[in-house]
């Protein structure tokens, strides 16, 4: 079974790969390239800041970011009304020329969980406007068959909360939001490592997207390269179809022609 | 004439936002610009003169998660 002609589909644009990667917390910006190099990921977040006028000697993000070979996903990360996520999602749109934005309202500065409320309000604004909406969102099936049905092009409930590491905390709840919604599930934030990744893909989730989990490792490039294995890993064993699991042993090995 | 760029109070002979970011040493392309809420779009940069009390803010991507 091959995973090249396995592709994610988001708003009738295909992608191979089905990771998605920050580009913060990095040690470096040489870092941060290699890392994203190693994750094999095609859709990179960003997001969006003043440009500090009076030290100018900063490097842009941009200078380091092939655009042909990456697709930016901007995000309103620090955004916690609606009205400051649609204002920072057209500045994104202005910016980078693209569509795509990675929506999030934050509630809470101590949990970083979602504004469900705002979030719903910022969707129907921007789906409107024309924006292909990526929803940050709670692991709830009620609020992502809501903003599947506003419109958004995708659904990516938490794992856990944001750069936690505590990996797919409600396995069963992400795998109803999968049954309920027909658009992509992609699981965001809390992935800690490998076996986090490979856990949300084998649930059938459509992709994972992470930041934390890859910049704040010790090796960000190796993590990089295990997150990548993970999910596809992980996405292979969900398509391969798993064996049921059962309290009692059966032996691999025949019984008959045993000696006697 | 004083205007407000990205927060901080700046004053200015009049110019274009061309010319405002030009002087700043910012590269238009990487940028977007909202001037006084409203998004400017990159066409109107040239033709679009600052005047006394605007807000403006110049933005771009940085990395985040």
């Amino acid at each position: 079974m091959s995973t090249s002609t396995d592709k994610l589909v988001i708003a009738g644009r295909e992608f191979t790969s089905r990771l998605m990667v920050g580009t913060g917390k990095y040690a470096s910006n040489e870092q941060m390239v290699q890392a994203i190099e190693a994750s094999g990921a095609q859709i990179i977040t960003v997001a969006v800041r003043r440009v500090n006028i009076s030290d100018r000697s900063k490097e842009s993000l941009l200078d380091h970011i092939d655009l042909k070979k990456y697709t930016l996903l901007p995000n309103t990360a620090g955004c916690y009304t609606a009205e400051d996520a649609i204002r920072t999602c057209r500045l994104a749109r202005e910016a980078g020329m693209s569509d795509f934005v990675k929506l999030e309202v934050l509630g809470d500065e101590k949990t970083l969980f979602p504004n469900n409320e705002e979030l719903l309000k910022a969707a129907t604004v921007l789906v409107k406007e024309g924006f292909t909406v990526l929803p940050y969102t709670s692991d709830d099936p009620i609020v992502c068959k809501k903003l599947e049905d506003i419109g958004c092009a995708a659904v990516m409930p938490l794992g856990a909360p944001i750069g936690s590491g505590l990996g797919i905390r409600n396995p069963y709840t992400i795998r109803i939001i999968m049954e309920t919604v027909k658009v992509p599930v992609i699981v965001d934030a809390g992935v800690g490592t490998a076996s986090d990744a490979a856990i949300a893909m084998e649930l059938g989730c459509d992709g994972v997207l992470m930041n934390t989990g890859i910049a704040g490792a010790k090796d960000p490039i190796a993590m990089a390269e295990a997150m990548n294995l993970a999910v596809r890993a992980g996405r292979l064993a969900y398509r391969a179809g798993r064996i049921p699991k059962k309290l009692y042993a059966t032996a691999s090995s025949p019984i008959e022609g045993m000696i006697e | 004439m004083e205007i407000i760029i990205n927060g901080e109070t700046k004053t200015l002979s009049p110019m274009s936002v061309t010319e405002l970011l030009g002087s700043l040493g910012i590269d238009p392309r990487r940028v977007a610009v909202e001037l006084n809420l409203d998004i400017l779009p990159k066409g109107n940069y040239e033709s679009t003169q600052l005047a006394a009390g605007d807000r403006i803010e110049i933005v771009h991507f940085v990395g985040g998660g």
